[in-house]
């Protein structure tokens, strides 16, 4: 440790060198900041460290887990490769799932089509022209049983991005085990379910906030007591990111979404070390390398924090923040490509150096369609570049101790609790939301990018320099066949048909029954209704006679 | 400068299909405002006849429709329709999202006056707007 008067020197003889080296204009014309905004200085030193280095960072594995969540980290065992797939009926899907585990890759991650998301079945009026263009479409019980054929349930983490009606396609999923004789305790995986940021950012939803949010406390609840193994909810900021929120805010928002999550799950009377060490996190890695490897670090050490300091925990695991990365989806152009794999390959990096739990690279045709197989290969390649070629996985938080990240990590967590004082100010992140508040701060910061990039100031390369080659764009991109839609529509009509109806709507109208009373878990009555086929959106349409549905207020 | 050419375009910004990509949609919204330009924006998940009644409620010179979710060789098409059973030709039709160089001159032969895509400049659509869609009406 410096002492008082060294520091003094230190920071006249910075100055000197300062004025010396900058004194005369001998910068370039750049913007010196992140692409969040923030200000980067030329040079960071020793005076630009916490006060106390050895208790802001610790050790891996040591509270505050600024280094990592795990002693070992990297060393002991690699960051899962979960590349994100999914389109057209399950059966395609099933068989990119099976390609994707043939060539390497460790988890699944499974994307589903805006009707699923929405709860709408793929023939409601609403899913025409939608139904498997971005993802799976997944109906009924039978499809989930056909989207994991010949997938060994017991030995795969399977995580599914779904939120509004994640307690559905849960119950899908664990029937769907249950009928090959998995019992739910032995799953691992993830469910999404973060419904806070779908009305923040992603903006698919089946339900107002109030009852959304006992929907997901019901899953919290019902998988701390029946899946010991499965993270009920991933705390996403990579859609806030997406979005156009700066690194920031992504940060700010996703913790205090996460601990509003656990601020209703003790409320509902659960300790918080019997579910806390289930929640995942979810964040973006975009392309301001060094402020994302600060923004990882820094979101460790405030959930440890926050979750011993003013949760109690007691239980080092509810302590640890585990996340998944994946890259900047946004930061990739249409123009010229093949540069994406660079801005991929470096984004990974960084989610690496932050020390991720699993990675999802993007593949480089995704600004114009949802990637082809031989892209996906070269996104699955990159991570398995960086883990076995480049030596980056060897020594643990290799930057830790860096004026720069140290200082940018300090940055970060100033700026989070910033966030987190004027959402408390507001009555608490579900006030906050119903109010716009974080809706319109990330709208704020897609403007202010936006113009950036306009005015020539922050430059895109492709897009507002470098422009020689744009005319060389065309790749082979994947086309969804058309044909995929009546066929999914006549799986469903046939399900229909098939199942005992007087059965099925019996467990429809005991889910709206339960659904009106305010202390009864849904997830039994989701479970039933899943073993007498009822379709996802016969399940949403019934909760939302209870509930009724949302509407956002237009804004810009 | 004549008065037809000092009354403000009216345009509608609308998000068709399911998808909740809604940055581009507001960023084009807030540009076109600030260009001087009334902007209604429509909110998400609206269906083909929802934003065609906007447009004819708001007496639009232009419709802006932005899509991200692969849909739009569907919703385009049903929007160009309804508003031509509605007897509706003047109004200016472009379209913004993700949306593959393959199917832009299909989409112009149905009577979409610009497809914006991915890295579009927000003063290139300001512009276009003004020139096709400005002075027009009376």
């Amino acid at each position: 440790m410096a002492t008082h008067v060294d520091m003094g020197q230190t920071r006249e003889r910075l100055e000197r060198w300062q004025r010396e080296v900058f004194g005369r204009g001998t910068e370039r014309d750049e913007l010196f900041e992140t692409i969040s905004g923030e200000p980067v200085k030329p040079l960071y030193s020793e005076a630009d460290l916490p006060a106390d280095t050895e208790a802001a960072i610790g050790l891996p594995g040591e509270y505050p887990y600024t280094r990592g969540v795990y002693g070992s980290m990297y060393r002991g065992r690699l960051w899962t490769m979960r590349q994100f797939a999914g389109y057209g009926t399950a059966q395609e899907t099933n068989a990119r799932f099976r390609y994707l585990l043939d060539h390497g890759q460790t988890g699944l991650s499974t994307a589903f089509d805006m009707p699923s998301l929405m709860g709408h079945d793929s023939d409601h009026p609403r899913s025409l022209g939608e139904v498997g263009r971005e993802g799976v479409a997944i109906d009924t019980l039978q499809d989930m049983e056909t989207l994991f054929d010949h997938i060994p349930l017991d030995r795969v983490s399977v995580s599914m991005t779904i939120n509004a009606p994640a307690a559905i396609m849960l119950a899908f999923y664990v029937v769907a085990a249950e009928r090959r004789g998995i019992p739910p305790e032995r799953l691992d995986g993830t469910i999404q379910t973060d419904i806070l940021k779908e009305y923040i950012a992603q903006k698919e939803w089946c339900f107002p906030v109030d009852p959304a949010m006992r929907l997901v406390t019901d899953m919290i609840e019902w998988c701390a007591r029946h899946m010991p193994r499965w993270h009920p909810i991933s705390i996403s900021g990579y859609h806030i990111r997406e979005a156009g929120s700066t690194a920031a805010q992504e940060l700010a928002f996703t913790l205090k979404d996460g601990l509003t999550y656990v601020e209703y799950a003790v409320a509902r009377g659960l300790a918080v070390d019997e579910f806390a060490a289930r929640l995942s996190f979810f964040f973006n890695a975009h392309i301001d390398f060094f402020e994302e490897i600060a923004k990882y670090r820094a979101a460790r050490r405030i959930w440890a924090r926050e979750l011993r300091e003013r949760f109690g925990a007691r239980d080092e695991r509810s302590l640890l923040m585990r996340f998944h990365t994946q890259t900047a989806g946004v930061s990739l152009t249409a123009q010229q490509p093949l540069n994406n794999i660079v801005r991929t390959a470096i984004e990974a990096l960084a989610g690496v150096l932050g020390g991720t739990q699993s990675l999802h690279t993007n593949s480089f045709d995704e600004a114009l369609a949802l990637p082809t197989e031989e892209a996906v290969r070269v996104a699955l390649r990159t991570q398995q570049i960086i883990a076995s070629e480049t030596g980056v996985a060897n020594t643990i938080d290799p930057l830790g101790g860096s004026y720069h990240v140290e200082a940018m990590t300090d940055l970060m967590e100033q700026r989070c609790y910033e966030y987190f004082d004027k959402i408390d100010r507001l009555g608490g992140m579900v006030e906050a939301v119903k109010r716009g508040f974080p809706q319109r701060e990330i709208a704020d910061a897609a403007f202010r990018y936006q113009r950036e990039v306009e005015s020539g100031a922050r430059k895109v390369v492709g897009v507002n320099s470098y422009r020689e080659g744009n005319e060389h764009d065309g790749i082979p991109i994947l086309r969804i066949d058309p044909q995929l839609e009546p066929k999914q529509i006549a799986r469903l009509r046939a399900i229909r048909e098939r199942r005992d109806g007087t059965a099925t709507a019996r467990t429809l109208q005991q889910l709206r029954l339960a659904a009106a009373e305010e202390d009864e878990n849904l997830m039994p009555l989701l479970l039933d209704a899943a073993r007498a086929e009822a379709t996802e959106g016969e399940m949403v349409a019934a909760l939302q006679e209870v509930f009724g549905s949302f509407r956002e207020a237009p804004v810009f | 400068m004549g008065a037809a050419t000092e009354k403000k375009i009216r345009v509608v910004v609308a998000k068709p299909g399911l998808d909740g990509h809604d940055r581009g949609a507001k960023i084009i919204a807030r540009a076109l405002r600030d260009a001087g330009m009334e902007v209604i924006y429509t909110g998400l998940h609206q269906t083909p006849e929802q934003i065609v009644e906007t447009a004819i409620q708001e007496d639009a010179d232009a419709v802006g429709l932005s899509i991200l979710s692969g849909a739009h060789m569907t919703l385009v098409p049903r929007v160009i329709e309804l508003l031509s059973d509605q007897g509706i030709e003047d109004v200016l039709v472009t379209v913004g999202g993700t949306i593959p160089a393959d199917d832009v001159p299909q989409l112009k032969a149905l009577g979409v006056a610009e497809v914006f895509g991915p890295g579009a400049n927000t003063q290139e659509i300001v512009d276009f707007i003004r020139e096709r869609a400005g002075g027009v009406k009376t």
